[in-house]
């Protein structure tokens, strides 16, 4: 079974905004067409704390993006656009929920409370870096907030996130697991292995793809021809649902009621969420080669999940300019500060390149370590000891 | 049954004389096995085994891996290989099952499911078809632990694969493909050379907190036979086995191997009055360096022997390495007697595998030097 969810948009306001952006705001109305009783009531804090996860997020790859292009971190990848696919998801679970990513999901691991600094810690791969400086950024990850620590290959996820999940039915204890992917990550063999997996073993998992238009410069008409991603669910046996991923509310309502049944059922459910990748892919990337700067802009300014919810505020009393105008302050003012810190905290040990390999130090790599160890000792002046915390041995 | 006794009796002058199981008559293969009791004559009548040759069921139920289970294809109802015969009546089919003939699919489930914490034992059903896998094993199981710094783990998973030649298995059903994994830091491959030693490294393999991959010689599932205890116990892994000691020069090989060796070193000592040294490697990653290094100071001389291709096998690693260890106490270069760089031949297999008399040249030739 296919639902469709219908999404209206009426009329658009321009607005000059404090930052000088221009943003056009669509009434929206959060429809839900998935059954009846379905359309939770969110409260006003609920709402406003959305809000502020989306800004807050946008805030922090407009900063670290910038970092990147001051060569003050090696690396980074925005979220542009998406904000709403990862908070209307994240709100839908349970804390003690997996979450399994691909790499465009920090907005997930911000709702769930990751601080600034450690974000900023991975980005600059510091001595406070839970991963402990060994990815490039973006690599989050973190154990108490349930959140796989990302990695590079794409898809490797989907079939992890099904034997999580089905070690998790086993266990009985309520939990489910969340799997986002990319529509480009979704050809992969990995994703029909953890697709076919997942439901042939009936497992309490949600499967949400961000189809975000592009994977790079690779446009969705060469990603595939078929019905988008949604349309292959039905082809595992997996209940699947199309949702525009920029209303937070549908987003939301979609994956609450995904994750009810998948853990009632033990079975899983495929949630395709539209949006637009608004951001390059990565700062190695300039789309201008492969997309024209109309596009992007009709994104940015007819359809972007964040204008859209605060349009939702402002209809109902709850977000004035001014708050907006404080909130963009507080907020950038939080972010520059996690930054400074973060720029000026020093490297891990290098020691640490040779720990967790294994559990446990093999008599081979000492001997590795010990060799680094009396190389550096001998040419120190030759590598940059400064920028790290004391080499200690 | 009646196919694999017509197999077997046509591999007469096979290196392992499989005709003779448990008996030791025609080669000492068998003599490395316990000998059955003077009541059992395996030359009249087919030696009876327990209903699963590579299971044996403990009472009660095993609690010390915490959630276990395992999986793959065939898993089910006993496997191509009957290794998990039995063990779905007995502990359930959400700890007994198949998975979709996906082999990325079977070990990235794997990983998951170790990842949230319980022990998972993936079946590959033939080692020859594990490349699927290698993305998820190579970039993801092996990783995980290093690039998470120590968040998050899959440590209880252990992947188990049929390895090795197996008399007609040709390209896709007789590969050794350690040497590949050999090169990934941060799992490790073990391989084992007869059924003690098979349920002591399994079972270090499986309480081990990283992943493993434990090929098992397939040819090896019928032809060994061993009394083995039925309590649990362990063989410590990167841990090398001195088989027999001895003075002039050193053999390490694993797997099926290990079987070649051994009467390979009696044909030295008897026609060359050679002595040799056989060691068992057991682990191919981490593998125990000093062992062999040790051993190639006292007699001077090293031979190693695999069924993989010798180009970029595991044998040019310990070759390497010992060379850089063990440089002047070498009386001769290192020898590897190992497959040709050719896929694994049908028909051809006599001719392709390192049989006791190509190694028995080889040492022919390092003594004389």
């Amino acid at each position: 079974t296919l639902l469709f969810l219908a999404i209206l948009s009426a009329c658009t306001v321009w607005q000059w905004m404090g930052t000088g952006e221009i943003y056009l705001l669509f009434l929206t109305r959060p429809v839900s067409q998935l059954g009846h009783g379905l359309l939770h009531t969110l409260s006003k804090e609920t709402v406003l704390n959305f809000y502020q996860n989306m800004t807050l997020l946008n805030t922090m790859d407009r900063i670290l993006y910038e970092s990147q292009r001051q060569g003050r971190i090696s690396f980074y990848m925005t979220n542009y656009g998406e904000e709403g696919t990862h908070v209307g998801s994240a709100a839908a679970l349970d804390p003690n929920d997996l979450v399994f990513g691909q790499y465009r999901e920090a907005g997930v691991l911000m709702y769930r409370g990751f601080p600034l600094d450690l974000f900023m810690a991975q980005c600059y791969a510091n001595a406070d870096d839970l991963g402990k400086g060994r990815q490039m950024p973006v690599h989050y990850g973190s154990r108490d907030l349930n959140f796989v620590t990302i990695s590079s290959p794409l898809a490797t996820q989907l079939p992890q996130a099904a034997g999580a999940a089905y070690a998790m039915k086993r266990e009985n204890l309520n939990r489910a697991v969340i799997c986002y992917f990319g529509e480009g990550a979704a050809s992969e063999g990995d994703a029909h292995a953890g697709l076919n997996f997942s439901a042939t073993l009936e497992c309490p998992l949600i499967f949400f793809c961000r189809n975000n238009g592009y994977a790079i410069s690779t446009p969705t008409s060469e990603q595939y021809r078929g019905d988008g991603i949604a349309a292959r669910g039905p082809g595992y046996g997996m209940l699947s649902i199309r949702v525009d991923g920029n209303d937070v509310f549908a987003v939301y309502n979609a994956t609450k009621e995904a994750r009810r049944r998948a853990v009632a059922e033990n079975q899983p459910f495929l949630i395709e969420a539209m949006t637009y990748r608004i951001g390059h892919h990565s700062t190695s990337d300039d789309s201008s080669a492969y997309r024209s700067v109309d596009e992007v802009n009709y994104w940015d300014k007819q359809d972007h999940p964040i204008s859209r919810l605060r349009h939702y505020m402002t209809a109902r009393g709850w977000w004035s300019e001014d708050d907006e105008r404080s909130w963009r302050k507080q907020s950038r003012k939080t972010v520059m500060e996690a930054f400074e810190r973060a720029e000026k905290r020093l490297k891990p040990n290098p020691e640490l390149l040779f720990t967790d390999v294994y559990q446990e130090m093999t008599p081979n790599l000492d001997k590795q370590r010990e060799s680094l160890w009396r190389h550096v000792q001998q040419y120190k002046e030759h590598y940059p000891l400064d920028l790290y915390d004391k080499y200690q041995h | 049954m009646a196919a694999a006794a017509r197999f077997f009796s046509r591999r007469a002058n096979f290196k392992l004389s499989l005709s003779a199981v448990g008996t030791g008559a025609h080669s000492s293969f068998g003599a490395a096995l316990l000998k059955p009791s003077p009541n059992c004559n395996s030359r009249t009548k087919t030696q009876r085994r327990h209903a699963a040759h590579f299971t044996f069921q403990p009472d009660p139920v095993p609690t010390q891996y915490g959630e276990w289970f395992i999986f793959g294809e065939d898993v089910a109802f006993g496997g191509v290989f009957r290794c998990t015969v039995g063990l779905r009546d007995k502990y359930g089919k959400d700890r007994v099952f198949n998975t979709p003939l996906c082999e990325q699919g079977i070990v990235g489930f794997g990983i998951g499911a170790a990842v949230a914490g319980a022990t998972a034992i993936a079946e590959i059903q033939f080692a020859d078809y594990i490349y699927p896998a290698f993305d998820q094993i190579v970039n993801e199981a092996a990783k995980y632990r290093y690039r998470s710094g120590n968040l998050f783990d899959c440590g209880s998973l252990t992947i188990r694969a049929p390895w090795g030649c197996v008399g007609h298995g040709s390209l896709y059903h007789s590969q050794s493909p350690e040497a590949f994994f050999a090169h990934c830091p941060g799992i490790k491959v073990v391989i084992p050379r007869s059924p003690v030693q098979a349920k002591g490294l399994l079972l270090s393999c499986i309480a081990d907190k990283n992943p493993c991959i434990f090929f098992e010689p397939k040819i090896l599932y019928r032809a060994a036979v061993e009394q083995v205890p039925e309590e649990p116990y362990t063989i410590p892994l990167s841990q090398a086995e001195i088989l027999q000691e001895g003075s002039d020069v050193t053999l390490v090989t694993w797997g099926t191997q290990i079987h070649v060796m051994k009467e390979v070193a009696a044909m030295a000592q008897e026609k060359l009055g050679v002595s040799c040294e056989v060691i068992d490697l057991q682990t191919i990653l981490p593998w125990d360096t000093e062992t062999i290094c040790k051993s190639v100071v006292k007699t001077g001389r090293l031979l190693i022997s695999h069924e993989a291709p010798i180009t970029g096998g595991f044998a040019a690693e310990i070759s390497s390495t010992v060379q850089e260890e063990c440089f002047l106490n070498l009386e001769a270069p290192i020898s590897r007697v190992c497959g040709y760089d050719t896929p694994f031949p049908h028909i051809f297999e006599p001719f392709y595998i390192p049989d006791k008399w190509k190694c028995f040249e080889a040492i022919k030739k390092m003594i004389n030097y």
